[in-house]
């Protein structure tokens, strides 16, 4: 009863600084949205730049290169995707067999390491080690008679070594999850099993891997969301234009089309349909999250 | 334990040694080429101990007033951003916290704010709304436009529903308002979530670089990593699609981009041990939710 006499203006007053920023900063942008059905002029505007309808998505359809970008996109977010998923659990049941604590932080510690250095750092390190002529794996690969190889531009290698790099980066912090569910595990579980005379290989696949599944089905299923994300920081950073052929994707081809060649109407069409896409995919995932992993974000 | 278990835990540690230092060897590698002389580096002598010790590159590096320039943007950056996001985190997560009874249009405000993680305008859009707004070629570009963390006041709201109600209800038994209650109550007993999201908060804002490239227009405004993305990866992308891969003037600045690179992590490696005993508990309190 006392409740309801709350004052609810202090909690406007709060969110009021917060909701302004969102409405120009985050729906400013879905408005501008517009312009990919015009012949977007920056000097004229949004209200003044004459409507052309689908024409800019007509234009971005006959361009020769973008079925190649957007199966790239797929195929470097899909295997980013497996890639990411499947490691980490590998990794985190390994862990887990470690008995020694000091072990155990030690190699935790060095392998979230390389997920807190930016794209550019990593980028600038690969570019030096990969390099084709002075850089250090293809030395130790010509130890044993290999010939350099091109990996950052050689179309063959490209994706390989996006994909690769990209696990090199995160794989370790994304134990985390799955090491937090491990140790959620009730030990009760395991002494049944040894009781019933299961070694440990036996208990790993009767009881540690069905104690993962729910987490495991969840960031599985949230995966979904990014289908379109093949990794914007990585890829701009990595690629040049002899392995575009390979490795471009939707954000980088929205970039080049957009800032780099002013091309705003076809770049806010091709980045319109990623979102609606990215948005669909990601209302799904959230939706399967809460209905099978009941999962909610707030 | 048996031969095969010994077996196992025996391969099982060497794995994930040798896993864990793959981890760092790229880094090691190049903090040691930073520190070798220029013509044992070029010659590829160096591996994972410098040849010929020297600072040399440092003392250039750091002699450079453009890098010098760019590090200070980005401690502005850092700072100014670490000041606005939490503010805005910690203003929007009480509010949203509270229960539709309490706050009635709790749910429209969370579904609004929780709409911008769906959906955006997309890169173009974005970039023409910055420009509208006059950000372009001001700090406040790399700050305004990012001010919401929306994940951020989602983790934090999560942490203080998980506080004890009682306490608040006492504190408004005894007469604070709302202001009070969040600045004297729940801050200070939400410091391990806190802690997590700024630690999180500056390493967003110092290996931020996209920003950095499209809102700023000339190379003195760039922060940081735009800067060292413009002299790293761009020249040795351009530099080694040309056809003299061998070309001398590349390898002879190996050291001191090697150098660059290195004081470009240094921050991160230097916060990296607070920073990790924090975030494996954030992290599991923000993820494995019952």
């Amino acid at each position: 009863m006392n409740k309801n006499r709350i004052s609810q203006l202090p909690f406007h007053l709060m969110l009021l600084p917060g909701v302004f920023l969102v409405l120009v900063f985050s729906y400013g942008p879905m408005f501008g949205i517009i312009m990919s059905f015009e012949q977007y002029i920056p000097a004229k505007g949004f209200t003044g730049s004459e409507w052309i309808g689908l024409d800019n998505f007509r234009y971005v359809l006959d361009m020769p290169d973008t079925f190649t970008v957007l199966w790239n996109t797929m195929y470097i977010a899909m295997m980013k995707i497996v890639a990411g998923l499947v490691f980490p659990i590998l990794i985190a049941l390994l862990l887990n067999e470690v008995r020694k604590n000091v072990v155990k932080r030690t190699i935790q510690t060095l392998i979230y390491l390389p997920h807190f250095l930016s794209w550019i750092i990593l980028g600038g390190i690969l570019i030096d080690v990969l390099s084709p002529s002075s850089g250090i794996v293809n030395h130790f690969l010509g130890i044993f008679g290999v010939k350099p190889i091109y990996f950052l531009g050689n179309n063959h290698w490209f994706p390989f070594t996006i994909v690769i790099s990209d696990l090199w980066k995160e794989f370790g912090f994304a134990t985390i999850v799955y090491l937090a569910a491990l140790t959620s595990i009730n030990p009760v579980l395991y002494e049944a099993a040894i009781v019933d005379g299961a070694n440990r290989w036996r208990q790993t696949l009767h009881v540690t891997l069905p104690g993962m599944t729910p987490i495991i089905v969840l960031l599985l299923t949230l995966s979904l969301g990014n289908v379109l994300n093949a990794g914007f920081d990585q890829i701009f950073n990595l690629y040049s234009p002899q392995v575009y052929e390979s490795g471009d994707i939707i954000d980088t081809m929205v970039y080049r089309l957009g800032l780099v060649d002013a091309q705003f109407g076809p770049a806010a069409a091709v980045g319109l349909f990623k979102s609606v896409v990215s948005f669909v995919f990601i209302s799904v995932s959230y939706l399967l999250a809460y209905r099978f992993a009941n999962y909610r974000i707030f | 334990m048996t031969t095969g278990q010994k077996t196992f835990n025996w391969f099982n540690h060497v794995f994930l040694i040798a896993l864990s230092v793959l981890c760092i060897l790229p880094l090691i590698h190049v903090l040691a080429i930073s520190l070798s002389d220029k013509t044992a580096a070029s010659a590829g002598d160096v591996v994972l101990w410098p040849v010929h010790f020297t600072w040399q590159s440092y003392s250039y590096v750091l002699g450079k007033p453009e890098f010098m320039r760019a590090f200070w943007i980005t401690i502005e950056r850092v700072l100014l951003g670490i000041l606005v996001n939490m503010f805005l985190t910690i203003l929007l997560a009480y509010p949203l916290s509270k229960e539709a009874r309490v706050f009635k249009y709790r749910t429209a405000y969370a579904w609004y704010f929780v709409l911008t993680i769906l959906f955006s305008g997309g890169l173009i859009p974005t970039y023409m709304v910055v420009n509208q707004t006059h950000l372009i070629d001001s700090i406040w570009a790399l700050i305004i436009p990012g001010a919401v963390p929306v994940f951020n006041v989602i983790l934090l709201l999560n942490f203080f529903r998980g506080l004890p109600k009682e306490l608040e209800e006492a504190a408004f038994v005894d007469g604070a308002k709302q202001w009070t209650v969040l600045w004297r109550l729940f801050v200070p007993l939400s410091t391990p979530a806190l802690a997590t999201i700024s630690l999180f908060t500056i390493v967003g804002h110092w290996n931020s670089w996209f920003d950095g490239l499209i809102y700023m227009n000339k190379l003195e405004h760039y922060p940081l990593q735009s800067y060292l993305q413009t002299v790293i990866i761009k020249t040795d992308l351009a530099m080694q699609s040309s056809k003299d891969l061998n070309s001398l003037s590349q390898v002879s600045e190996r050291t001191s981009k090697a150098a660059q690179i290195f004081m470009g992590a240094l921050p991160i490696l230097i916060i990296y041990p607070f920073l990790q005993r924090f975030f494996v508990k954030g992290i599991v309190l923000g993820s494995v939710k019952e």
